[in-house]
Parts: structure tokens; sequence; C-alpha cells
């Protein structure tokens, strides 16, 4: 498996991989880090603090990190989230299905 | 069921209402499934089916029953594989007798047919009884209430693998539901074993979303390719007697089966990994342990299980006007601004001319669409689309949107085209919880 940027890692998207799910307004993003070398550095960068303060207008309620270390893994759990959800929400991804990309986007903390 | 094999394959062969059936037919064949489960619901699909219902009581259930049951019945019987569906929607008993219908017509004799029913609670809810997650009850939703469906477990399923079905049709079985009741039934577990009903959900879990396990929603090209994603096949399950698992996929089929694609599908839509709920159980995935066998073969163990919830998960849903989308494109040097200026036009005609000021959002596709309020926009982008969204009470409102959006033809910035509209009836959700003494499921079975 290639990886852009292996060599000098700058996007989240260079170390991890991500998958957004919904359920009502409610937004849950996984995240993986390919190489269990990169855990540290990906836990270090995706604080749930990080979220709430990268994306205030999106994500409205609390922000729950879940933390799977043995698979070098993280589950954010993300309230009011979604614009209301399916059911409301006017973005064309009312699902958030996209929202993944919002965290595999944000730039690393240094290693 | 007819393996005897210490080991129960089970495939998936729809993972959502809209899924793919010609990979499933391919799996149908050369699978040697035990059991197929399409998995063919969402929260606000079962709704969409209950007014499709009171259009016409004779529907309601998967608008893709016939192709599905038409491609799948005959290869099914001959491999022996029995059917689990929850495609019947907000009608499972038109769904089965459908079904039935379809078995003759296509000459398969003595198949069993068994209709789960029961979890249309409609009738026996209160509107007194109090949401889920939020503030209220079931009177202040203000809307006609279109259905009330239970998640219902696998306990239901039971008694119709008990008698023998070739085909189950239920409505709202809850997904994993539908392969922990075929491995119970293999592997005659106790339902009071609440570690091997965690095992058991966990696969039903990580299967219900078809190819999102098998390299489906996973693709980004230089950092996860996929091999042949065009051809992708649905994934097999191959469950051992202890609950463990190999996660794999037809020989030949495009996609991948990984450590990574497992992964995903893992935790996808669970919130606390040790407490994922549903009717059978609590379920705990965070110490599952996964392992590369071969290419496309990953082992799954360590699933964990607690007592099953006390209650039953009731998804409401009602009425909610409509949804309308109009867009014009704008294109080459200065595209954005022209786009930019059209948003400005259509937002003030839209309140000063129709007095449509709220629950509207206009963005550029290209530029601010999907991450405007991530806060994530494009500067300038050469191609870019007006998207308008309103959502409305009244249907004049959708079309006067639709209409103002149009003229932008003949009335708005240089070089706009391609205008498309749509007005889409919505259904919205709320979830409250139930006793389950209020839940009774029943079994139907119709022999050809």
């Amino acid at each position: 498996m290639t990886q852009r940027g292996r060599n000098s890692p700058l996007l989240v998207r260079d170390i991890a991989h991500a998958r957004a799910g919904d359920k009502g307004n409610t937004s849950s993003i996984n995240v993986w880090a390919f190489d269990p070398a990169d855990f540290e550095r990906l836990k270090r960068t995706l604080t749930a603090e990080r979220i709430k303060r990268e994306f205030p207008n999106l994500v409205r309620g609390d922000v729950k990190r879940y933390i799977i270390d043995h698979l070098h893994g993280l589950n954010f759990v993300m309230q009011d989230a979604l614009e209301g959800g399916v059911n409301a929400s006017l973005n064309l991804d009312s699902h958030g299905k996209s929202w993944s990309y919002l965290i595999l986007g944000l730039p690393l903390d240094p290693p | 069921m007819n393996k005897n094999s210490d080991v129960l394959r089970i495939g998936t062969g729809a993972g959502f209402a809209a899924d793919r059936l010609d990979p499933a037919v391919d799996l149908a064949q050369r699978g040697t499934l035990d059991v197929m489960v399409l998995e063919c619901l969402g929260e606000r699909t079962v709704a969409f089916a209950h007014r499709d219902r009171m259009a016409d009581p004779r529907r309601g259930y998967n608008t893709h029953l016939d192709r599905r049951m038409r491609a799948l019945l005959p290869v099914c019987r001959d491999a022996g594989t029995t059917i689990i569906t929850n495609m019947g929607a907000a009608n499972p008993r038109a769904a089965a007798e459908r079904t039935r219908d379809i078995a003759r017509e296509l000459g398969l004799a003595g198949l069993k047919v068994a209709c789960i029913e029961g979890d249309d609670v409609s009738a026996s809810v209160p509107r007194s009884q109090t949401f889920m997650d939020e503030p209220g009850t079931l009177a202040d939703i203000g809307r006609p209430i279109v259905g009330m469906n239970a998640y219902i477990g696998a306990d239901a399923i039971l008694p119709a693998l008990a008698a023998g079905a070739d085909v189950i049709v239920g409505g709202r079985l809850a997904d994993p539901s539908m392969y922990l009741a075929a491995i119970i039934h293999r592997h005659g577990w106790d339902t009071a074993d609440m570690i091997r009903m965690g095992a058991g959900t966990l696969v039903g879990h990580l299967m219900e979303c078809g190819m999102q396990i098998t390299g489906g929603y996973f693709a980004d090209p230089g950092v996860k390719d996929v091999p042949r994603l065009a051809q992708c096949g649905y994934p097999i399950a191959e469950v051992a007697a202890d609950g463990s698992a190999v996660i794999t996929k037809l020989p030949a089929t495009g996609g991948c089966v990984t450590e990574q694609t497992v992964k995903e599908q893992l935790l996808y839509e669970v919130h606390d990994p040790a407490a994922y709920l549903t009717p059978d159980v609590t379920a705990d995935f965070s110490h599952v342990s996964l392992e590369t066998l071969a290419p496309d073969r990953i082992r799954v163990f360590g699933a964990n299980g607690r007592t099953r919830p006390e209650k039953l998960k009731v998804t409401v849903g009602f009425d909610d006007g409509f949804l309308a989308e109009a867009g014009v494109s704008y294109a080459g040097p200065s595209a954005s601004a022209r786009g930019r200026l059209a948003g400005e036009i259509v937002a003030a005609r839209l309140k000063s001319a129709h007095g449509i000021a709220t629950n509207t959002r206009i963005n550029l596709i290209g530029a601010n669409s999907l991450f405007a309020s991530a806060g994530k926009a494009r500067g300038e982008s050469d191609d870019v689309r007006l998207h308008v969204a309103l959502r409305t009470a009244k249907r004049d409102e959708a079309e006067l949107m639709l209409w103002e959006v149009e003229s932008l033809l003949c009335c708005g910035p240089a070089g706009g085209g391609g205008f498309r509209g749509s007005i889409t009836p919505a259904v919205a959700t709320k979830s409250v919880l139930i006793d389950r003494a209020l839940v009774k499921p029943r079994m139907k079975m119709f022999v050809t």
C-alpha cells in the first residue's frame, strides 16, 4: 500500500484512515493509524477538544473520544454535529458521510 | 440449511435498500452459503415504506423485492441457502405473499416462506410516550405519524428457522439480529449466553453493510487503493461454534478484505465500543482482535456481551413536508463570482418576492457545499454549481423556489446553464424506548 506523504506526513490522512457514520443528529467517526508507530502522534493530534475547537459551527454538542489501543484506533462521537441530522439538514450530505475527510484534512501535531 | 460442517457460511446479498443485485446472484451461485441475508432497512426507509402502504395497502415493502426474489430464489433453492431479509419493511405480510407468488410462478414447489410480523407497534404505544434522547412526547410531534416500528431481535426469527423456512421475510428486524439468529440456530447456542450473543452480534455488525467490509466506502486513490472496485464482491462470514469468524469474499471478485476494511466497519455507527445495544445483547467490541490468515481472509474474535437492554427501541416516522432542491451551473473565468452573485439574487428574491427566509440553504458546489458549516470553503473554482435547498410544509413554497432558481437562466448572471430542480416528500423520525411486553412477534408460514 502506497502512502502519500509518508516521508514527511503533514495531514492526518498521511498516517491514518477513517470512516464516518450517523445516528440521528450524532456523527461518529473512527480513525485508525496505518502504522502502529504513528498512533501516539495521532492520539496527541486528535483530542476531543481539538475536534470541537476546529469546527465550532458544525460540532455544536459534546465530543467524546474512545480509544482502542490494541488496534491503534480512535472513535469520536460528536453530538449535535449533523446540522439537525438527516431529518432536518439542508446540507447536500445530510448524513455527514464526508465528515471523515474533515478529520483526515487536519494538520498533524509535530512528531 | 443443509450443510453439516461445523462452520456456518453466511453471506450478505444486500446491505441497504438500494444495494446491488448481480454480485448477490454471483455469491448465491458460487458461495455454497448456508444463509444469505438481505439487509434493506434504514432508520427512515421504513417510514417511507409506511407512506407507500398508505397509498396502496398491497405495497410498503422494498421496491426491488420482485427483482431480487426472481433472481435469488432459484439459485438459493439449488444451493440449499436460506434467505433472511427485512425487505418486508412496513408490510412484511404483503412481501411474504409476493415472495410466495413469485416462487410459484418460477415453479419452485414446496418452498417455505416465513413471515415475521409484530414489529409495527403503532396501535399499542400511547401518545404520552416520551422521546428517547430529547424532551417531549409523541403528542408534541404535531404532524401525522406514518408508522412506529420496534427493532426486534433474533428470538423473533428463531421459530421460523426451527420450522425449516427457506425464506424468512420480516420488517424491522434489527440488522445484526438476522445474522445472529442463523448462528444461534446452527450452533445451538443458548440465547442467555451473552458472550456468544456478543460474538454473533459482532459478525452481524461487520456483515450488515455488505461491501463496506470488502472495499466499498473505503477506497482513497494513492492511500487506500482497492482492486476492481466496480466488480466488488459481497462478504462471506465463516462462523465457528465458539463465535470466532473469518470474513472473506468470493475468489475472482473485486474489492478486498483487509484488517483496515474490517476496522473501519468494526466501529461504523458505533458509539461506545464497549456498549453496542441491540435487542439481543449489550455487545462489547472494545477487545476484538483481528488476524490476517491469508489475502482476503481476516479472522475476528474476542467480542463480549452483557445483559440485553431492558427496553426496545422504536422508530417513529412522521410526515415532514417537502425537501426542494434546485441548481444552476457556471464555468470558466469568474465562475465563482457569477455563482456567488446568483446566490445573492436568489436569497434576496426568495425573501422579497415570496416571503421565504427560513429553512433555506444556498451554497456553491465546487466551493462550499459540504463543508460550509465546518468553515472549510474553497476560494475560487472555474466550475461551480449554485445549489439551493429548502425544507417547507407547503408544496407551493417548494414550487416557487424552483421557479425562482430557474428564472436565473434569463434574469441572472451571464453564462448560467443546466437548471435542474426536484421536490421530494420528506419524512422525519424520532426514537422512543418501550417495554418488551408491548411487542409480540409472530410467525406465519406460507408453502408453495
